[in-house]
């Protein structure tokens, strides 16, 4: 069960400012285990999906070359205080999580 | 390389047939909506012409904020805001990593040209952002040193 995600939502004039932090190992495939020295497995978020009232306002398909536990920053005109965001993943071995929240 | 396939994909990316992708995503298929060639490429040409960004204009209206100097290659904090109206999608991609292309960010009703997030970066390279607006491909750099690559070893 993946841990779960952290977002903060704030209105900035006519600009809502959504910033995300998720928990993810975010393993590239390239690293070796330093005790065993097999190679890990890749193992990453590859679909984020962003919705403020059940609209689709980011869609990003991402690679291994996220930082882990990665941190997203996106902003979005047109909300207002009290609309509903809605944060979702998705990753290559199909584990997902989101995270709802209220814009403030 | 199964062209019909990448056909496929590029005109349901067109039309923004989000319907049609949720729908295969729901057969199972993972990678249905997900550009696997530009993924998977290898260097940075191939990486550009996956995303059909071979011949982006150079644009100064795209700014690419990062570190000069990176300490830790693992995580390298980029900010990429586009100036340029109806900017649909923005693309991040370190030159030299074993696989180009980090991310791609489609943004939709009324989301901003900008994102910000934290990257690997295997050694010292440009730090390239594409950005598709009104149909249009543009494209900056700025150059990060990285001192301790963040691409296993």
């Amino acid at each position: 069960m993946p841990e779960p995600m952290k977002m903060r939502a704030t209105m900035a004039g006519d600009i809502a400012d959504i910033k995300v932090l998720m928990n993810h190992p975010m393993e590239t495939g390239l690293r070796k285990d330093a005790k065993t020295g097999q190679m890990i497995p890749a193992h990453f978020i590859n679909e984020v999906t962003a919705k403020i009232n059940d609209v689709v306002v980011l869609q990003a398909d991402w690679s291994s070359a996220i930082s882990k536990n990665p941190y997203l920053n996106f902003k979005v005109k047109g909300p207002k205080a009290g609309d509903k965001v809605n944060v979702s993943w998705k990753d290559n071995l199909g584990a997902t999580n989101s995270v709802d929240g209220v814009i403030s | 390389m199964n062209l019909l396939r990448r056909h496929i994909l590029k005109s349901a990316g067109a039309a923004g047939a989000l319907a049609i992708t949720t729908g295969l995503l729901g057969a199972g298929n993972a990678f249905a909506a997900y550009n696997t060639a530009a993924f998977s490429a290898k260097n940075i040409a191939d990486a550009l012409k996956g995303l059909g960004a071979e011949s982006a204009t150079e644009s100064s209206d795209i700014i690419v904020k990062a570190p000069d100097i990176a300490e830790n290659g693992s995580v390298v904090p980029v900010e990429v805001t586009s100036k340029i109206a109806n900017t649909t999608n923005i693309s991040i991609l370190a030159e030299k990593n074993p696989n180009p292309l980090i991310a791609s960010f489609n943004l939709s009703n009324g989301t901003e040209g900008f994102i910000a997030t934290r990257i690997k970066m295997a050694k010292t390279a440009n730090v390239r952002a594409v950005v598709t607006a009104g149909g249009k491909i543009y494209t900056a750099v700025k150059e990060v040193k990285v001192t301790i690559g963040g691409c296993g070893g």
